[in-house]
């Protein structure tokens, strides 16, 4: 019988909670650095330059970036098969549904899965917007300060960031509580402080994302 | 009170089942809902058609044989057996549906019984201890320090009526599985196959097709005997530190 992490469905599961950990951690760093727009173009588009110089001289320009870059794929993939997988597998546990239906858990636990899918169509967008400029007219390689503010000229570009955003909030809402519990760290007397740190984690993250394009939109940033 | 039952039909595994609609008449609260039903059943014994098969044993919430789900809730609006439910939760003139288990690992036998030996194959694959039989043990052998003796039989409440799965959005048999984890992991007569059990027991309840846990927490709101989310936390907690421990096979 299968005893393999993956092979099983609690050893999969660790394998989305740590996926997902990684990626919190790195959208609560992200969200930080992104804030620094509003101290000006000098700060930000200095900030994105020692990005690419992170770790010099022991590795080469762009190299911490990079390594970042390949963890961050690695997160998503295994936690997008997971999900995928370990979905499929809970929907065949019921093939006949009940008559009489009732949904009692939260909003932000039946959204994971569509949740989980808008944030990836949103990071395939984001990235084709803001890292590679493909779709972004006027699109300047090396000027991120000027690259978001034309981004986010468009309402619809807005609406796009702003929904993702909400969903982001949601899906780690539920997400963060319920890693802690997959990977053994919840108990009665600590599960209080579990919810209100994922909440805290949710709220400050949509929060601080959203600033930005909100910033733009005001003129606060232009 | 005068009630409209909608009741699930269903002849045997392979055959097609629909909700049937039943009137009922003179229950009084002070009534079980399954003598509610033995009394529907009394009256379509007379009239010469099939009685509703359900499953059921000790009427007093301890065995785990009564498996209804009562306007989509596993036994019901109370937190108790559906043996345990009264009609005075109900109100006159009220529609009520019932419905088996529905789990892919607990197929229908007929009616609102349901095939629960998936559980029994849960338990034979670890949930039990090895101890030497014949002569028996000296009682003060094995100190048992109370607050481990308090968590094992907080687990060991669990009647194994399968509540949970019902109830679970995934089909999830976790907190069915933790309660037996959980109940023998803490005491020291079943510390010498700790490993081992989380491991076999996870392992056969993936094998039978049950879901997996995404923390939804119906099961624990719906467990008749209060075993909580938490029950799970505890035994991911052992498969990880089992899965560490065990070489893989
Ligand atoms: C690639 C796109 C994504 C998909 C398809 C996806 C899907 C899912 C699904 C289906 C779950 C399980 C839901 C449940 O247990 O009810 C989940 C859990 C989780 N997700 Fe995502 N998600 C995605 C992106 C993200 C991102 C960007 C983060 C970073 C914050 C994240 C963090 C988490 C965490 C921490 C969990 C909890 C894991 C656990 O329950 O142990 N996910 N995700
Ligand atoms: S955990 Fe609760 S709901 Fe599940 S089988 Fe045991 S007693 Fe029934
Ligand atoms: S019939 Fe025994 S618990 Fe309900």
């Amino acid at each position: 019988m299968a005893r393999t992490v993956w092979g099983s469905t609690v050893g999969k599961k660790a394998v989305m909670a740590v996926s997902g950990l990684v990626m919190l951690l790195y959208l609560v760093v992200h969200m930080f650095g992104n804030l620094k727009i509003f101290f000006g173009p000098g700060t930000f588009d200095s900030y994105a330059h020692w990005l690419r110089t992170l770790g010099e001289p022991f590795l080469h320009y762009e190299w911490a970036l990079w390594i970042i870059r390949v963890g961050l794929v690695v997160a998503v993939v295994a936690h997008g098969v997971a999900a995928y997988q370990l979905s499929r597998r809970d929907l065949r546990s019921r093939p006949v549904g009940y008559v009489h239906t009732k949904a009692r858990s939260s909003y932000a636990t039946r959204t994971m899965r569509w949740g989980g899918v808008i944030l990836a169509l949103f990071i395939v967008w984001h990235l084709l917007d803001l890292t590679t400029g493909t779709v972004q007219r006027g699109f300047v390689p090396g000027h991120p300060y000027h690259n978001v503010v034309a981004a986010f000229h468009d309402w619809w570009n807005n609406a796009i960031y702003i929904v993702a955003m909400l969903a982001l909030g949601l899906h780690v809402r539920h997400g963060f509580w319920s890693a802690a519990q997959t990977l053994g760290a919840g108990s009665a007397t600590r599960n209080r402080v579990l919810k209100g740190t994922a909440n805290a984690l949710a709220l400050v993250l949509t929060a601080g994302f959203v600033a930005v394009p909100v910033g733009v939109m005001t003129g606060l940033v232009s | 009170m005068k009630l409209t039952l909608r009741i699930w039909r269903q002849h045997d595994t392979e055959a097609p089942g629909g909700m049937a609609t039943y009137d009922v008449d003179g229950i009084s609260p002070g009534m079980s809902f399954l003598e509610m039903l033995d009394t529907l059943n009394e009256r379509l014994t007379v009239e010469g058609e099939e009685p509703v098969a359900f499953d059921h044993d000790c009427r007093e919430g301890i065995c785990g044989a009564c498996s209804l789900v009562i306007n989509g809730e596993a036994h019901g609006p109370e937190r108790t057996t559906a043996c345990q439910l009264h009609m005075r939760s109900f109100r006159d003139g009220d529609t009520i549906d019932v419905e088996p288990w529905r789990a892919a690992a607990f197929p229908v036998v007929r009616d609102l019984v349901v095939d629960r030996a998936a559980f029994d194959r849960i338990i034979q694959s670890g949930g039990y201890v090895s101890v030497p039989t014949g002569s028996a043990p000296e009682a003060h052998a094995t100190p048992v320090p109370k607050a481990a003796a308090d968590s094992a039989f907080e687990h060991a409440e669990c009647i194994g009526c399968g509540a949970c799965v019902a109830a679970c959005p995934n089909g999830s048999a976790m907190l069915f599985t933790s309660a037996k984890v959980n109940h023998l992991g803490a005491l020291p007569q079943g510390a010498p196959e700790r490993e081992t059990r989380v491991l076999d027991m996870v392992a056969q309840m993936d094998a039978e097709g049950f879901g997996g846990c995404t923390l939804a927490g119906e099961c624990a709101t719906a467990c008749p005997k209060g075993i909580p989310l938490t029950s799970i936390t505890a035994m991911n907690r052992e498969w990880l530190r089992a899965s560490r421990k065990v070489p893989r096979s």
